[in-house]
């Protein structure tokens, strides 16, 4: 079952193309890898993805869905690990958590089951603008597999973690987490060990994209260039 | 509900509209000018020579004869530009969003002078350049305020798409505005003090005719004034649109590059500059050499 | 041609190899995403908690009223009002104090991330328009337990007695149709530049019929003649105005979330 596929999809601000003519198609359970400078495109293309940014050309299919029109089917079903953790600083890990559960209608026992898994029951309690930059990021990812979501959207899910958080978070996360996902990555190396299909995005054009077997480190070296 | 544009997969580019379009705008501008210009020569030699004078305003009534369908067709220019917002918001047709800011544009435009207009009725017929017991006047301020801030809050809005559907969203809720507004004043004023100017409803013959007509000039001349600034804006748009696709064909002949790196950088703007059609020719011309 | 050609799904078994790749687990979670009732609930004790933690909206509008009382005493140079001039002050201070509450209504949303985190829930966007217009009425009604009370302590001289139950009428109509433009205005002012003054430019002329028909139904009210009750006719301006926006700015509000 294909997870997601892209034909010509676009997407600009304005004048500017954020996104231009990006095609691939990605398998359920696979890892797509997305690298590219800064200002590539991204954090776009994952929004797109997420639903927050409609595509202005081309096929969007997630999940069997086509987007903008039936992206109510898909919401429930992908989780976004973006820059922002989205979370309220005055209100504790916990409530912030319980409040996405309601939006998702999940139960609270589900809650507390990712508080622990992330190690974050004892500061549960506390508003969350009292917490380091860690341990936001463990929340954070705590809320986005809240849902138990088919496809994971992560934007460098494993930047602001230390050795020991990241190995916290991924069995929930990561390869052996069973869920499609969508990586962007600026970590050529552990990037492409994880991969089983590489993106490379230059100015908001695919510059690369292929199978990861089929990739060196140094073609996605080029692309920083 | 929502049109989202669709490639299929592996076309090169989309058909460049035809210069026609250029066309669909300007078309019959000339003829409608001529018409604006004759209805309005025709108006004003009624209002001055068939109409016949008031008894208690004098000469000065005459200036009912612009005043009022001044605001009559200001405000269902407002109305209009809530209608072509919503049309907007529906089509996803950023044509219909430069339509609704021509509209609002052009409405508040003539919402002041209709407020000048009035008030100069007011100081020749009350004595006072404001009156708030005449309701039309009253609301027309209200309305007039509101209205001015549409372009502030365009201009406060830096991404294109989004600023055009904040600004239907606006002025779909300015439009049902201005009828209630209406409402309210009417209600706040009525009971208190007789109308100052005069009702428009049992007019003679000869007034009435001279006003039709007068209505008829305003609205044409409402009509013509929209689709010269339509034309000029979308002739504007065009032209961005050729020099972008000009710029990046330059800048794919030179090193394999960005195909970002020749677009130009352009002053944020309160009015819309984009049309649907521009930025699909764009994508064909700015490909990467690779 | 185009550098995006399809990667066959058959790249994917081959890279299974690679490392253990268990099947999905069988899911323990079974999300059921909630009705309109139940987003709106959601909401809204988000929205309520977060303004009991930050106190950040109603002292503030509250403080502003009483304040903006002793000014008037200052600037109109009378120990008592009453009539027109009476409901006029009353009025101007919750509207001006209102517009404080909704500079503040979605500053905490587009700072912290919460519309994002909203619109990937499976839930019918049109709630966080109820809800934030519910928690704005709900800090205006706790805006007026202050503010009325403090009017008829500083300057109003006929006392409240009869008149209260009509005022609470008029009150509550006239609060609705703030909630209902406040929310529809801080939405479309929050994320642009400069968008508490924006905000306020916007929301005083769209509240002008309000104004009418609170101040004109609440003069009677506060004379010292004792009218009975508001008169209808300002209460069915106020329900019009009130169904109107409330349902224009129900179905625009969605517009304004999305991208």
């Amino acid at each position: 079952m294909t997870a997601l596929l892209l034909e010509g999809l676009a997407r600009h601000f304005g004048e500017r193309e954020a996104l231009g003519d990006v095609s691939l198609s990605l398998g359920e359970g696979q890892t797509l890898v997305v690298f590219g400078p800064n200002g590539a495109g991204k954090s776009t293309l994952l929004r797109v993805l997420a639903t927050l940014l409609r595509p202005h050309a081309g096929q969007v299919r997630v999940l069997g869905s086509e987007l903008p029109q039936e992206a109510w089917a898909v919401r429930g079903r992908i989780g976004l690990l973006g820059h922002e953790p989205l979370l309220y600083r005055q209100l504790s890990a916990r409530e912030n958590l319980r409040f996405h559960a309601r939006l998702h209608g999940v139960g609270e026992t589900r809650v507390e089951e990712l508080l622990a898994a992330v190690a974050m029951t004892d500061r549960s309690s506390e508003a969350v603008r009292t917490l380091s930059r860690g341990m936001l990021q463990r929340v954070a990812v705590a809320r986005a597999v809240l849902h138990d979501p088919e496809l994971l959207l992560l934007d460098e899910p494993y930047a602001n973690l230390d050795p020991a958080a990241v190995e916290l978070v991924r069995p929930l996360i990561g390869a052996t987490s069973g869920h499609t996902r969508v990586i962007c990555s600026h970590d050529p190396s552990g990037g492409l060990a994880e991969a089983d299909v590489v993106l490379g995005l230059r100015a908001g054009r695919v510059a690369l994209v292929a199978a990861a077997h089929d990739v060196q480190p140094d073609a996605i070296a080029e692309l920083y260039r | 509900m929502q049109s989202s544009s669709r490639h299929p997969a592996g076309s090169p580019h989309t058909k460049p509209r035809r210069g026609g379009d250029f066309g669909s705008y300007g078309r019959g501008l000339p003829a409608l000018s001529i018409a604006t210009v004759v209805v309005i020569t025709v108006t004003l030699a009624l209002v001055f020579f068939y109409a016949p004078l008031e008894a208690e305003q004098g000469f000065l009534q005459k200036i009912f004869y612009v005043h009022v369908p001044l605001a009559i067709i200001a405000l269902c220019g407002f109305v209009l530009g809530g209608v072509f917002g919503a049309v907007h918001l529906r089509t996803r047709d950023s044509r219909w969003d430069m339509r609704s800011y021509v509209a609002i544009h052009m409405s508040l435009i003539f919402a002041v002078a209709a407020l000048i207009t009035g008030s100069i009725w007011a100081k020749g017929s009350w004595g006072h350049w404001w009156v708030w017991s005449e309701p039309t006047l009253v609301s027309f301020l209200i309305v007039f305020l509101l209205y001015a801030t549409y372009q502030p809050l365009r201009f406060a809005i830096e991404d294109p798409e989004r600023q055009a559907r904040y600004a239907s969203v606006f002025a779909i809720t300015a439009g049902a505005f201005v009828p209630m507004n209406f409402i309210a004043v009417r209600l706040s004023t009525a009971y208190l003090h007789p109308r100052v100017l005069g009702s428009t409803s049992n007019l003679p013959p000869r007034m009435a005719f001279t006003f039709l007509m007068s209505l008829f000039g305003m609205a044409l001349l409402f009509a013509t004034l929209c689709k010269y600034e339509l034309t000029a804006k979308h002739a504007r748009a065009q032209l961005r649109a050729l020099r972008r696709q000009a710029d990046a064909r330059a800048g794919a002949h030179s090193s394999a590059g960005w195909a970002g790196g020749a677009q130009r950088r352009r002053p944020r703007s309160a009015a819309p500059t984009q049309l649907p059609a521009t930025r699909m020719s764009a994508r064909a011309a700015g490909r990467p050499g690779s | 041609m185009s550098a995006g050609t399809d990667v066959p799904v058959s790249a994917g078994t081959e890279a299974r190899s690679r490392g253990e790749r268990r099947a999905p687990p069988s899911s323990s979670v079974r999300p059921d995403p909630p009705g309109l009732a139940a987003t709106v609930a959601a909401l809204l004790r988000k929205e309520l908690l977060v303004e009991l933690r930050t106190l950040e909206s109603v002292p503030g509008m509250s403080l502003f009223a009483v304040t903006t009382f002793v000014v008037f005493h200052f600037a109109l140079n009378r120990n008592s009002v009453e009539g027109d001039l009476a409901s006029g002050i009353l009025w101007v201070t919750l509207l001006f104090a209102a517009i404080l509450g909704v500079n503040r209504l979605f500053v905490a949303d587009a700072e912290e991330g919460g519309f994002d985190g909203f619109l990937l829930a499976p839930v019918d966007r049109s709630a966080m328009f109820v809800s934030k217009a519910l928690a704005l009425l709900a800090y205006l009604v706790v805006l007026e337990l202050v503010a009325v009370p403090a009017f008829s302590l500083l300057l109003l001289g006929p006392s409240l007695g009869q008149a209260l139950p009509g005022l609470l009428a008029v009150l509550a109509l006239g609060d609705i149709g703030v909630a209902v433009i406040g929310t529809l205005v801080a939405a479309l002012a929050v994320r642009t530049r400069a968008r508490d003054l924006l905000g306020a430019l916007l929301a005083l002329p769209l509240l002008v019929p309000v104004v009418i028909g609170g101040a004109r139904a609440t003069a009677p009210l506060f004379s010292l003649t004792h009218a009975t009750g508001p008169a209808v006719r300002w209460l069915l301006t106020l329900g019009l105005y009130d169904l109107v926006f409330g349902l224009i700015a129900f179905a625009l509000f969605d517009f304004l979330l999305e991208d």
